[in-house]
């Protein structure tokens, strides 16, 4: 490999949001002829980073070098110009247009002032027979898969005089023939010494692709590998870190592994790709934690068993009943609720008051005729910020204006304000502070003690142990398996998370 | 086009037929207008026996000229996902304008290009408010409507009769083709379709208003200049309701401030009945002519039964609905396809 | 302070300064003359004048709330008024409160059918709410023209004529009619989930969705709501020129009646409404409409005024002229601070200026 002299280098970068670093002084290079890949959790800084690289936002620190010369990127036009393309995960094609179109729109042929659309699609023609690709360029982009998109799309980036292409999450909706021809593709492109940025969750496909690894954690670098040189149990550990555990483990009140009486148990449920064939058991007063990747089914497993999303196939059955679960409306009668990891956008009412979002899911329970009234509604909202010590415990405050971890506190009363039995978490404590984190884990246990039982989902692996009687491992859209939690410990359990096989490191 | 793609489309005759589907499919609602339209036509023979005549063809061109000029800068505008309600008080502005300037003197190579100017500047507004202060389409052009409309009435509050000969020529030359015949509006009028279907076909400006009807944030990443793109159909829009107020003003021998009262949701009909998607990014400038005819033909059949006038509404609405649900039907495939 | 943070606050003033402008220049404006026990001047000309506009509007305000549009009300309006006249025209005793009070019904019932209809496209079939009430809007007022028979269907009837014309006590019946309606709604509000629910699903339907809110519903229901009141308001049209119009009646009210709405301060974007807001907007735009009369302009012209009052609007809510005074009350203030602060210009407290953007760094290249 060319180790001379890096084609991309990035040094320094800081991008801020506010008081909130994103990116704080990150080191990035990139060789040419190489695929690197760019690894990290949820709000690790990715993102941030390829807009960075690709010119859709400015960096407030730090400098950005390609191929020898400091450049600004102001907007992505930028970037293209210089030789940098982006693919990503949501094809930003055209799907109204044709296949040649899309390649060529912006730099296509003319003549007397028309496109000359029959050499346009002779060129067309040309680039994808370059990449191997047997497509008509006549058809319209829309009539084809998801996979032919997307080769589109690489086929655009690479008309061009391309230097770094970057391909974010390339292939989280492909199946195992699509991906092998993208990395034939990509192959091809490395061997013509383009730079290649590579982001999966993908742990097999990084492993197979790439040369070189970039993980970031928190917005900050934690370091830059060859991928020979790491051990998959290592890149995990890199990105999901370590937190000294705060509190103790709570006390078990139910026999671990022996789940006598589930309350809810599921069989069977799949929705492709995400999830397939889960099977899950939960006991009164039970909290399973569930672990696993971004991108390894753990959300789409929540929502299938909080009737979110209708399952394809497979049965819940609630107090040894089969209920069908349509609608979160319908799960909620059956005592079944969710908090979804994005809690802005599937979450708060931002625009209504702490008072109706906490009230909301139980008036809704009671149907638009019969309003809580203001007294009892002040009570409960009220009762409630007091007993989950929501901030600022003005009633009356816009939702949107709280802290990340009391929106989350607002949404756990809003659920619990309806006396479920079964609470299904996603990701409570993703970008909230540490102290309310704790207050958040604490909240989970006085619960469960009190007999609601509880799926824990979370990308942080002490979190889900400290948290969870029992554990599920989700990988590959799978339950891979359920284990107690005091038979792990968090390197046992980052091994399942990782890689099934491996051997133990 | 290389040999490699010609290839498998020729291997057997299923493969041309879906070829055909991947190439085309989008055509499918204006072949859907053009049955229509040769249904309504055979139906109307049939019943009178005395419809489907030169004399009632070439009328029919003649009497929906302006409508066919207003579809054509609708189409501009719709395929890019905006809407213009405008367009009738925008024609009807010019009209007056340009009625109350020939009478008062003024000579018709000033006229004429003030009309134009007169709808261009309406549109510019609606597209600089569109795109640089992002209000929605919808009041942008409802605030253009107001203006046209209360302009319309500021230039005159009655009508105006139009003297001028050159204009009045437009309308009564007949140039003849046997029984046949078209008038310069007429042939003005399929120019503006000639023009406009060119233009978004094969220009980078009209492949680009499709792209903005696709994906917005898409075209803006394969940079293409969207905003320029965006306030110019608005003006295109403007400049074809200055040019459907002349036509309209030729053809009623006088402008008039009440003209063209609902005539936007009539060309917006138009424009959907021959195909255009209304959330943008599919649709053609000759589906929207067979729209314009289908809706014209509907007009004279009513008048030829000697019935209300107000049928044509209620068919051309029922027409309108049958086409939105069988779009929403088609996006929604398409969205599980993808 | 608070006062003015209230968000009506705003359109209440505009309200006000209309008034006043119009006392200030015809003190007459304001003259309010009492005979045979009932009241008459130009303020409660503006009263009764704006029932149908009122009506039409507060439902146009539910539908907004919910992220929607409703076109319609005006073909509903002229549907209404041909069906109500043509019953009454049709009976043998159209002086007869029982015949009137059937046609009103009856109309009323068809305009309900119509909104179900509105409402049925947009929340069961998931058209976009501009396209599915464009259809209506178009083919609604082809029906009217049919019920009238193509004619202006005139009525001599005084329990009709009462609807528009009369007064109950002091002041026009008309304007009790918008009270009790605004009276219902806001019991609605108040009373029922109605207002808060409506709200959510406005701000964040997926939320909502997830919270376990029947949003298909509330949609319905507003769209429904939006028809039955675009009918009464047809008959309180009908009423007040004694006749069915079905091409004047309700024309160019859906305009207003958004206009009257965004003045009171509800977003098109969906969510948070005000009913008092609509109440407040619709008075101003009344009060608009009888100022430009006033100031001799043909009311045929006054669109002109109206476009340049909705551009005016839309202007305020754009958020790049947000930016711009955010932009020149920064410079305002940074110009007056920097001095008395001492320290040089690009100084370090520079950063701290809001002012501050970008593209002003220089890059240091290695």
């Amino acid at each position: 490999m060319n180790e001379a002299r890096p084609l991309v280098e990035i040094a320094g970068a800081t991008v801020r949001f506010g008081a909130f670093a994103a990116l704080d002084s990150v080191d990035f290079r990139m060789f040419p002829g190489e695929v690197h890949s760019l690894m990290g959790e949820n709000g690790a800084g990715k993102s941030t980073l390829i807009k960075a690289l690709t010119g859709a936002l400015a960096l407030d620190e730090g400098t950005l070098v390609l191929d020898g010369k400091t450049r600004h990127f102001t907007r992505p036009r930028d970037a293209q110009d210089a030789g940098i393309s982006t693919v990503y995960q949501e094809v930003d094609l055209l799907d109204n247009l044709s296949v040649a179109e899309n390649v060529l729109l912006g730099r296509e042929p003319r003549r007397w002032g028309l496109i000359d659309t029959t050499a346009m699609r002779a060129e067309a023609a040309r680039v994808l027979s370059d990449l191997g690709l047997d497509i008509d360029p006549a058809s319209r982009l829309g009539s084809h898969p998801l996979a032919v998109q997307q080769l589109v799309a690489i086929a655009r980036a690479t008309s061009a005089d391309v230097k770094v292409l970057v391909l974010d999450e390339p292939t989280s909706s492909l199946d195992l023939d699509e991906v092998a021809e993208l990395f034939r593709v990509i192959r091809d492109l490395k061997e013509r010494g383009v730079a290649i940025l590579f982001v999966s969750h993908f742990l097999d496909q990084v492993y197979e692709m790439s040369d070189r690894i970039t993980v970031l954690r928190d917005g900050a670098l934690v370091g830059e590998y060859l991928t020979t040189q790491l051990l998959r149990i290592d890149l995990v550990k890199k990105m999901l870190g370590r937190e000294v555990a705060e509190i103790a483990p709570r006390e078990r009140v139910v026999e671990p592994e022996v789940p006598v009486e589930a309350v809810l148990s599921a069989r069977g449920l799949t929705r492709a790709p995400g999830m397939v064939e889960a099977d899950v058991d939960l006991a009164e007063g039970e909290v399973l934690g569930v672990a696993g990747l971004l991108g390894s089914g753990r959300t789409e497993l929540a929502r299938l068993l909080t009737g979110v999303d209708k399952p394809q196939a497979g049965i819940i059955r609630i107090d040894d009943t089969e209920e069908r679960l349509d609608s979160p409306r319908r799960a909620m009668q059956l005592g079944v609720v969710y908090s979804s990891e994005n809690r802005r956008t599937e979450g708060i009412i931002g625009g209504l008051s702490i008072q109706d979002n906490i009230i909301l899911a139980l008036q809704a329970q009671q149907g638009t005729w019969r309003r809580i009234r203001g007294e009892a509604a002040r009570e409960l909202a009220t009762s409630w910020i007091e007993a989950l010590g929501i901030k600022p415990a003005d009633p009356d405050a816009p939702a949107r204006t709280l802290s990340g971890g009391n929106q989350q506190k607002v949404l756990l009363a809003r659920l619990l304000a309806l006396s479920p039995r079964v609470l299904v978490l996603d990701e409570p404590t993703r970008g909230i502070d540490v102290g309310a984190k704790v207050e958040v884990q604490k909240l989970v246990g006085e619960m469960a003690d009190n007999g609601l039982s509880v799926v824990f989902i979370s990308a942080e692996l002490e979190e889900v142990l400290r948290v969870g009687d029992r554990v599920a491992v989700v990988r590959e859209g799978r339950v891979a398996e359920t284990l107690a939690s005091e038979s792990l410990n968090p390197d046992t359990l980052m091994a399942l998370v990782a890689q099934p096989d491996l051997p133990e490191a | 086009m290389t040999a490699q793609t010609l290839e498998a489309p020729k291997t057997s005759s299923p493969g041309a037929i879906k070829q055909f589907a991947a190439r085309h499919a989008s055509v499918l609602p204006t072949l859907a207008a053009i049955v229509i339209l040769v249904i309504v036509l055979i139906g109307a023979q049939v019943e009178f026996g005395n419809f489907l005549t030169a004399r009632n063809m070439s009328a029919l061109l003649l009497d929906n000229a302006y409508l066919m000029v207003l579809a054509v800068g609708m189409t501009f505008v719709i395929v890019t996902g905006g809407i213009d309600l405008s367009v009738g008080s925008v024609m009807a502005f010019t009209g007056i304008l340009g009625s109350s300037m020939l009478a008062s003197g003024t000579p018709v190579w000033i006229v004429i290009p003030a009309m134009l100017g007169g709808g261009a500047a309406i549109g510019t507004l609606i597209g600089v408010l569109v795109q640089y202060f992002n209000v929605q389409p919808f009041i942008a052009s409802l605030a253009g409507l107001f203006l046209g409309r209360g302009l319309a009435y500021v230039v005159s509050l009655s009508s105006v009769r139009v003297e001028n000969e050159g204009i009045l020529w437009l309308q009564t030359t007949r140039f003849y083709l046997g029984d046949w015949y078209i008038t310069p509006t007429g042939i003005i009028a399929l120019l503006v379709v000639a023009i406009g279907a060119i233009t978004m076909a094969w220009t980078r400006f009209g492949r680009t208003v499709y792209a903005i009807g696709g994906s917005e944030q898409s075209a803006r990443l394969m940079g293409l200049s969207v905003a320029r793109t965006k306030v110019a159909v608005y003006v295109i829009s403007g400049l074809c309701g200055g040019l459907a107020g002349l036509l309209l003003t030729a053809y009623s021998g006088a402008g008039y401030p009440r003209n063209g009262i609902g005539t936007e949701l009539d060309v917006i009909a138009c424009v959907v009945i021959g195909g255009t998607l209304l959330t943008g990014g599919r649709g053609y400038v000759l589906g929207s002519m067979i729209g314009v005819f289908v809706f014209g033909t509907i007009k004279t059949i009513i008048s030829f039964m000697g019935a209300e006038q107000s049928w044509t509404h209620i068919i051309v609405g029922a027409l309108l609905l049958l086409f939105i649900v069988v779009q929403r039907a088609i996006v929604a495939r398409s969205d599980r396809n993808t | 302070m608070k006062l003015v943070k209230s968000r009506l606050f705003w359109p209440a003033m505009a309200l006000v300064t209309l008034l006043v402008v119009n006392i200030v220049v015809n003190p007459n404006f304001a003259r309010i003359t009492m005979r045979d026990g009932q009241l008459y001047g130009a303020m409660v000309d503006i009263l009764r004048q704006s029932a149908p506009l009122m009506l039409v509007a507060l439902g146009m305000t539910l539908v907004i709330a919910t992220r929607g549009i409703d076109l319609s009300v005006g073909a509903i309006m002229a549907v209404s008024g041909a069906v109500a006249l043509t019953i009454i025209d049709g009976s043998g005793d159209p002086d007869n409160v029982g015949t009137v009070a059937i046609a009103i019904g009856v109309a009323v019932l068809v305009s309900l059918v119509l909104g179900v209809w509105n409402g049925f496209l947009v929340s069961v079939l998931g058209i976009q709410p501009i396209i599915a009430t464009l259809v209506l809007m178009l083919a609604g007022r082809g029906v009217a023209l049919l019920i009238t028979g193509g004619f202006i269907t005139t009525v001599n009837s005084d329990p009709l004529s009462y609807i528009a014309s009369g007064y109950l006590t002091l002041l026009p019946f008309a304007f009790f009619i918008s009270v009790a309606v605004i009276a219902v709604i806001a019991l609605l509000e108040r009373r029922t989930a109605l207002g808060m629910l409506t709200e959510a699903v406005g701000i964040n339907p997926e939320a909502s969705r997830l919270a376990g809110v029947r949003s298909r519903g509330i949609v319905w229901g507003a769209y429904i709501a939006s028809g039955v009141l675009a009918g009464v308001a047809g008959i309180i049209y009908a009423s007040n020129i004694k006749a069915a119009d079905a091409n004047a009646a309700g024309y160019l009210i859906e305009l207003y009646a958004i206009l009257a709405v965004v003045l009171g301060g509800t977003s098109l974007m969906g969510g948070k409404f005000s009913i008092a807001g609509t109440v407040i907007g619709v008075l101003t735009v009344q009060t608009l409409d009888s100022t430009i009369l006033f100031f001799g302009v043909p009311s045929a012209q006054s669109p002109v005024f109206f476009a340049v009052v909705v551009i005016i609007v839309v202007l305020v809510q754009s958020p790049r002229v947000h930016a711009w005074g955010r932009k020149v009350g920064a410079m305002f203030r940074s110009s007056k601070e920097t001095p008395r602060d001492g320290t040089p210009p690009g100084g370090a407290t520079a950063t701290s200026a809001p002012v501050a953007t970008k593209p002003e760094h220089k890059e240091v290249s290695a």
